[in-house]
């Protein structure tokens, strides 16, 4: 019933257009991620969504009515802000309950929502503390507490995990996810983080300069990526994209195909087949990146383990034509590859 | 470099400062004291140490209690008003409106010119029959009053006047606070259905509070400290009405001739100021929130 859906929406800032025309539905009790580069608009939909921007174009449905003209506070809609929004003269208390005071909600209720918020998020100690003594970690989860106690059926996430170090954003990653669940939110999520993109979503919506690259689970993204784009976006390191009339590749050549994209963990070293000069070796423990080059094009592998490659070794890669996607002259994918 | 040296080096460097704080605040504050334990000298009579007479002449002296009153209605008359209209004049002007910069630029205006100007302005505003005040009313058929002539409404009108030249400047310090407020809180506020007026009372005033302690002590200083549109308006009068307490320590000490007086009166207002500042920031400071 508070599934999110976005129609033909578009944004015009004067002459700049920053949302050209996106749609894409965000199902109840999912959750989707906006994901793409900084200046893809995806905070500016977000924001559409929350009534925080007008929307210059097109719908807003939550729950199958149409909001896209309707008050922030009566979209059904909390918010999670990157920047957390704590009010810093005020407690963690009445940060969490700042809401539920403004909407006169009883006072039995609220401890009663509190205590339930702040017991899910581990915050039941620190209820006395301003937000300037809390850690980012610990500011985050008042932030989620809000969410909360606010008990709407949808949630919006503008980056909330980009201040965190890497550890807590993996930790804050898993509580995001159960708390999503927990929940049953409906979680509409921005990042330009891939990882998080990946290890989230139940949707991804890939978005580039205001336009859908892409709508997805995060499995057919990264399997069957709709353009250069998408397919060099995804994954880490990104995959290798080719220009097939530059180079000598061995292997079938698709019908009109001009890009060849492999993933880096697709790349095998061997004794014959496309060679290469090693150009750098990142060990990074579990796995390792060498950096290849031939000619002007360099490429990426990603072996298991640590490898005996060093820097100026020459050696051949090969791959499985099957692992192969194709990309068209203007990089979008050939289908059938 | 030795530890003496060291002593004579930080000491040369302090000397400056010194010499002249010492010679224009502390040196002037402790003779005011001394001379305030004086009589008043004459050729014929030197002045002698007469202990706390001069105080106690001050306590019976009628014009004293009117001008201290005076100056108390002064400072509730021109001290909330002008804090008030300073926020008011800051949220508006903060907000994203066509004409934003002209209208700053002509909150801000009066703090420019100069107190004797401004007085000359009002002067003017005032003026009975002729003034732009007398012209309006007028208009609307009502009789002229002479306004800074009727001890009943002279206080009032320079408080008016006052209130016009100072609240500009307390708005400055208003507009520098409101924009380092991030914009986010409005928007989390907004998200849970907050008014206006609730966003206000309940973060953005908190918020504002030092900058509202900052412009509170300006203001009760001020208060007792500008005079110079006396000087052009009433010369304090109509028989005192409007008279403030350093307008009356400046008749003393350059019409009379009476600087033990004048000295009297000086401690007096030194001790009211000091003991109004300290107790702003004992009572305000710890409802504060400093970030």
């Amino acid at each position: 019933m508070s599934g999110v859906e976005v129609r033909d929406l578009a944004k015009q800032w004067g002459g700049t257009r920053a949302v050209n025309g996106v749609s894409f539905t965000a199902h109840e009790n999912t959750l989707t991620v906006l994901l793409g580069p900084s200046g893809c608009g995806k905070s500016t939909i977000l924001r559409m969504i929350a009534g925080l921007e007008n929307a210059s174009e097109g719908v807003v449905l939550i729950g199958d009515k149409d909001v896209t003209r309707l008050d922030p506070s009566r979209r059904g809609v909390s918010m999670v802000f990157q920047s957390y929004a704590l009010f810093p003269h005020l407690d963690v208390r009445e940060n969490i309950l700042f809401g539920l005071k403004v909407r006169r909600v009883g006072a039995a209720e609220q401890r009663e929502r509190l205590d339930r918020a702040a017991r899910m998020v581990g915050l039941e100690e620190l209820l006395d503390r301003k937000p300037a003594q809390l850690s980012g970690g610990q500011r985050q989860r008042v932030a989620l507490a809000r969410t909360v106690v606010a008990n709407q059926p949808v949630c919006l996430m503008d980056e909330p995990l980009s201040n965190l170090d890497a550890k807590l954003r993996a930790e804050m990653r898993d509580e995001v996810r159960r708390l999503q669940q927990n929940l049953h939110l409906t979680l509409i999520y921005v990042t330009h983080d891939q990882t998080e993109a990946m290890s989230m979503a139940d949707q991804v919506v890939l978005l580039r300069e205001g336009n859908i690259v892409q709508t997805g689970t995060p499995a057919e993204l990264y399997e069957r990526p709709a353009n250069e784009f998408a397919a060099r976006f995804l994954g880490t390191p990104p995959m290798n994209v080719l220009d097939v009339d530059r180079l000598d590749l061995p292997g079938e050549r698709a019908n009109g195909g001009h890009f060849l994209g492999i993933r880096p963990e697709k790349v095998v070293p061997t004794d014959t087949g496309f060679p290469v000069e090693v150009s750098a070796v990142d060990y990074m423990g579990a796995e390792t990146v060498l950096r290849l080059s031939h000619g002007g094009a360099t490429l990426m592998a990603r072996l298991n383990g640590r490898s005996e490659a060093a820097p100026g070794d020459r050696l051949h890669v090969r791959w499985d034509p099957a692992d192969v996607h194709w990309f068209d002259r203007e990089g979008v994918r050939l289908e059938g590859t | 470099m030795s530890g003496s040296l060291r002593h004579v080096y930080g000491w040369l460097l302090l000397t400056p400062a010194a010499i002249l704080l010492i010679a224009f605040t502390h040196y002037p504050t402790v003779a005011t004291l001394v001379e305030s334990l004086f009589s008043r000298g004459s050729a014929i009579r030197p002045s002698k140490f007469i202990g706390a007479a001069n105080y106690e002449a001050m306590l019976d002296d009628p014009v004293f209690w009117e001008v201290l009153g005076n100056n108390l209605w002064f400072a509730l008359g021109t001290i909330p008003t002008s804090v008030a209209l300073a926020i008011a004049m800051a949220l508006l002007v903060n907000r994203a409106l066509p004409g934003r910069g002209f209208l700053r630029l002509a909150y801000f205006t009066p703090t420019i010119l100069p107190m004797i100007a401004v007085a000359n302005i009002w002067l003017f505003f005032y003026s009975p029959d002729i003034g732009l005040l007398d012209n309006i009313l007028g208009v609307f058929g009502l009789p002229g009053h002479n306004w800074l002539g009727d001890p009943d409404t002279v206080l009032g009108a320079i408080i008016v006047m006052t209130v016009w030249k100072e609240a500009g400047f307390f708005m400055i310090f208003y507009l520098a606070a409101l924009q380092t407020l991030p914009p986010e809180l409005e928007e989390a506020a907004k998200l849970e259905g907050a008014s206006r007026w609730y966003y206000f009372r309940r973060v953005v005033f908190p918020l504002l509070m030092p900058t509202t302690l900052f412009v509170l002590v300006n203001a009760v200083l001020n208060s007792f400290k500008l005079v110079d549109h006396l000087f052009v308006l009433t010369k304090g009068g109509p028989d005192n009405a409007s008279n403030l307490l350093l307008y009356y320590i400046y008749e003393n000490a350059f019409s009379y001739f009476d600087a033990n007086y004048a000295a009297t009166l000086t401690v007096v207002l030194l001790v009211l100021l000091a003991i109004m500042a300290l107790a702003q920031f004992f009572f305000l400071d710890r409802r504060i929130h400093y970030r």
